[in-house]
């Protein structure tokens, strides 16, 4: 700490100088220098550092009023710029620097095509399922149709014991990490097979911690402030080195207090995490200009201190580059990083929204022709010769097979034992047993079901569980 | 010390059940009972007439010469339900991938024995003259040395905290283990899940219980469900926040509340209040160690004016475990946190009444027998102990500083009502504060004091 008397010395020389131009020239060369290593003009990304000492609340005196309504970026307009790589039709763009030209062909062929088959698999797993809601097979779903570059892209990027803290809609990340289908089936048919949630939560709710992902809720946000703490675990525990937390989030979960609370403690108390928000244009029916008035989630990043680049969703090899070096940054320096991926909802919101009410059907499909992630890779991947139309049916067969197949395994398994309504509400007591309330309670479902079971108000409903009547009489 | 510990260990090998799960004794001769340990108050006896140093006729016990205080090494060594903790590790038992548990991971408890009494020159228990906020820092700096992976953040804890209960921390484990975070309860309470997710034990502050509302969410939506929600492949059994709660004198609408039955609802969580130091201790252990989240609420009045000599060893007291304070079999009182002492009072005022007062006080209540039950874990609460005792007294009053709707009393008056229903002689009267925000000048008349307390004990008496 400096002394009072320096203090005063420093704040002196401050005001002496010219109120903006040192340091404002210093920011523009670094950010400069930061963003020429990344690309030039049309494609851009900002990595912004945060530099302030904290010796005093204010960084520079001025004898005039500054009011700023936007975020300084390298070209003054403004905005803060989406790194970009590819075209609509999937071309390398031209202005794309030859270090990140190289970067794109460093990466090992099998992972552009694993990153291709997985994003795939998406379009081709929703199909079904949101299909099988419509036929009441399961009771709700949520697609990913428009952001399958941006979840299974990043995916991508992260290591495979890299803890991940999701929203709902990012399946691809399992998809990525070889989740086994046939536990995302149990899932959303909540099956007595469901490891996830043991038929306690709604579809798409996954989870599982032999693959990093930690269990889904709905409560929007509430998973960006545990990414922090889960940041600071990693911190502190020599044997995770190398690891990151990864958080991910829909742009309107960034209105939560939960997105200031977790952005603020990861930045104050360090970590490794990279915060991924998924800006897909709209929150149910709320279009992103009715969430916030800024330059999108980017430029919050800086405020909090925070390093932050923008991506291209709808372009998966940026993505991919993008949050590398996202997640390069966050475990290198012990610290949050923000990536905002911009791209669209195709799909509506949910099984239980008709998105047309809020939006015309046009525009979606415009979207869908005009710019699909699927199509961009795909051509960049035929142009390399590593994909054909030949191998995109014979994966499209197989995918829909398998996808068939754990569908009618699991379509035809029982739901888990009515034990399971009153299990895990608390670990086991030191006897192993439940608490005593919900050890009565239980045993007043035996009684109710002994006396009720066989009644036709109750009887199909119970058989439809693993054990059925028999295994509550036993309790 | 050293001669007593490897005498124990001795005696546990002997015994062969190191990794015994049970509670056992050692081989040693039981104790005489001590008649502190089950009949704590002697109502009208002549060691209450010691002077009391607050407002109150004289002679009535205050929270400073209150008799449910351990004031003495060996009325603290035999503090009910206590268990030394005595290995170094504070991890629950790990469980093999069948779900049973590794020997040897199993917590080690020692019940009290004889040689505890000992001197503590040779090798006896030691204890130390500790107010609540001292014991509260005793139990984390036990948990902090035993315990390498476990923290101690919230809003200004680092220095010490606004009341003390962190003091030196920072200093001797480091400001990377008892850190400040930024002022947000939600964030708190949302850092604290992601630590304990992650296998950390996290020890959360919330700096006043009037302040953990921002945190609701997390803490009913997210911390009690992670476990069931996640089919238990997670959970946050880890993590525990300690929040100062209840009246302090002039605390008004936002450093008095008390809002333990707002969590009532919120299956998977528990929720811990203690009445005094030795309590303090023994139950944040306890709660910092089960295998849930759990909320410690203490009642900031009792921080510094409540002195109990306190065991310096590692021990736990058993959640979801009631105490009987004092046993009787004319009327039960139930209550939890400084109202405890309130109730002690009124027992005071029932068998010596003031002058003033004395027309009021039938005389032929003045020897009744008061059953005082500390309920101590709020959720899930021991409803056995009450259901025992109420079948015995058949009447029952509970006290709690909280509003009367909705709040514990309720739920047990309710539970009474049906498991006690033939018992009962007189309805289960609810002694708490009223149905409005708690202003500032008007503590006096909000609070369940000693008059209120007393004329419930009368009406319910005389219904």
């Amino acid at each position: 700490m400096l002394s009072r008397a320096s203090q005063v010395r420093v704040l002196a020389s401050v005001a002496r100088t010219t109120p903006r131009a040192p340091r404002t020239a210093a920011r523009q060369s670094d950010a400069r220098s930061d963003a020429a290593s990344l690309s030039l003009s049309y494609t851009k990304a900002l990595f912004s550092t945060s530099r302030s000492s904290h010796l005093f609340p204010l960084t520079y005196l001025s004898h005039s009023p500054v009011f700023l309504d936007k975020v300084a970026s390298p070209d003054s307009s403004g905005v803060i710029p989406a790194f970009r790589l590819l075209d609509g039709q999937g071309h390398v763009l031209p202005e794309v620097p030859e270090e990140w030209k190289k970067q794109l062909e460093e990466v090992p062929e099998e992972t552009w095509v694993k990153l291709y088959k997985s994003m795939m698999f998406l379009p081709a797993l929703d199909t079904i399922l949101a299909s099988s809601q419509r036929q009441g097979r399961i009771s709700f779903y949520m697609t990913s149709y428009g952001e399958e570059g941006v979840v299974v892209g990043s995916a991508a990027a992260w290591s495979p014991t890299d803890e991940v803290f999701a929203q709902y809609r990012e399946v691809g990340v399992l998809v990525w990490r070889d989740y086994p289908l046939s536990d995302l089936m149990a899932q959303v048919f909540s099956t007595v097979s469901d490891k996830a949630s043991k038929g306690r939560q709604m579809p798409v709710h996954y989870g599982s911690p032999a693959h990093h992902f930690h269990t889904i809720s709905s409560p929007l946000g509430t998973q960006i402030p545990q990414a922090a703490g889960a940041a600071y675990s990693l911190k502190l525990s020599p044997e995770r080195k190398g690891d990151c937390v990864i958080c991910y989030m829909g742009e309107g979960a960034t209105s939560e207090g939960d997105f200031h609370a977790g952005f603020n403690m990861a930045s104050v108390l360090g970590g490794p995490v990279v915060f991924f928000v998924r800006n897909n244009g709209f929150a149910i029916s709320t279009p992103a200009a009715q969430q916030y008035k800024g330059d999108g989630i980017a430029a919050r990043g800086p405020g909090y201190g925070i390093e932050t680049v923008r991506v291209d969703g709808n372009d998966p090899l940026a993505v991919y580059l993008a949050s590398k070096e996202a997640r390069r940054r966050a475990v290198e320096g012990q610290k949050p990083v923000l990536v905002e991926a911009m791209s669209y909802r195709v799909g509506h919101h949910s099984t239980s929204d008709d998105s047309s009410a809020y939006r015309s059907t046009d525009d979606v499909s415009s979207i869908k022709k005009l710019d699909s992630p699927l199509f961009r890779l795909r051509s960049y991947l035929e142009a390399r010769n590593l994909w054909s139309s030949e191998l995109e049916e014979a994966t499209k067969v197989e995918q829909r097979k398998s996808i068939l197949r754990a569908y009618a395994g699991a379509d035809k398994e029982k739901k888990p034992a009515w034990e399971e309504m009153f299990g895990g509400v608390y670990g086991d007591r030191e006897d192993g047993g439940l608490e005593r309330h919900l050890k009565e309670q239980k045993m007043e479902v035996k009684r109710l079901i002994g006396k009720w079971g066989e009644s036709d108000m109750w009887k199909k409903d119970l058989e439809r569980h693993d054990g059925g009547i028999e295994a509550v009489k036993k309790w | 010390m050293i001669a007593s510990t490897s005498s124990r260990t001795f005696t546990r090998s002997l015994l062969g059940c190191s990794s015994c799960a049970s509670p056992r004794r050692t081989l040693l001769p039981p104790l005489p009972h001590l008649a502190i340990s089950s009949t704590r108050l002697a109502i009208g006896g002549p060691h209450q007439s010691r002077s009391s140093s607050s407002s109150g006729p004289a002679g009535m016990p205050t929270v400073a010469t209150s008799s449910l205080l351990s004031t003495t090494r060996e009325a603290a060594l035999h503090t009910h339900g206590l268990r030394w903790r005595d290995d170094e590790s504070i991890h629950p038992p790990t469980k093999d991938p069948d779900g049973n548990i590794v020997p040897g991971s199993v917590p080690t408890f020692v019940e009290p024995s004889a040689e505890d009494l000992i001197s503590v020159d040779q090798g006896g228990r030691e204890t130390k003259k500790m107010n609540l906020y001292q014991a509260v820092r005793d139990a984390m700096a036990i948990t902090l040395s035993k315990d390498s992976s476990s923290v101690v953040f919230g809003e200004d804890v680092n220095f010490g905290g606004v009341f003390r209960c962190t003091m030196g921390l920072a200093d001797e484990f480091g400001s990377e283990r008892v850190f400040n975070t930024p002022l947000t309860e939600q964030g708190i309470a949302g850092f604290g899940i992601g630590l304990a997710t992650m296998g950390k034990t996290a020890v959360a502050e919330i700096q006043f219980a009037d302040y953990i509302f921002p945190a609701f969410d997390q803490i009913v939506n997210e911390a009690a469900k992670y476990r069931f929600r996640s089919g238990d492949q997670y959970n946050v059994g880890s993590l525990t926040f300690r929040s100062p709660c209840m009246a302090v004198g002039h605390g008004g609408l936002y450093h008095s509340q008390s809002p333990e039955a707002y969590f009532l609802q919120a299956a998977g969580l528990k929720v811990v209040i203690p009445r005094s130091p030795i309590q303090a201790k023994g139950l944040l252990l306890s709660a910092i160690r089960d295998p849930n989240p759990v909320i410690f609420f203490e009642p900031k009045i009792l921080y510094r004016s409540c002195v109990e000599q306190v065991p310096v060893s590692d021990y736990q007291l058993p959640l979801s475990s009631a105490e009987i304070l004092q046993e009787g079999s004319d009327l039960t009182i139930i209550s939890y946190g400084p109202p405890l002492y309130t109730i002690e009072g009124a027992l005071h005022l029932l068998a010596n009444p003031s002058e003033d007062i004395q027309s009021l006080v039938p005389r032929d209540l003045r020897g009744l027998k008061v059953e005082l039950i500390d309920l101590r874990t709020i959720m899930p609460y021991d409803i056995e102990t009450v259901v025992n005792s109420v079948n015995k007294t058949g009447r029952c009053i509970v006290v709690h500083e909280a509003g009367k709707m909705g709040g514990v009393g309720s739920e047990l008056a309710a539970e009474i009502q049906q498991r006690c229903f033939l018992k009962l002689e007189a309805p289960v009267q609810r002694v708490t504060g009223w149905d409005t925000p708690f202003g500032m000048i008007y503590e006096k008349m909000y609070l369940p004091d000693q008059v209120r307390v007393l004329d419930s004990i009368i009406e319910t008496m005389r219904y």
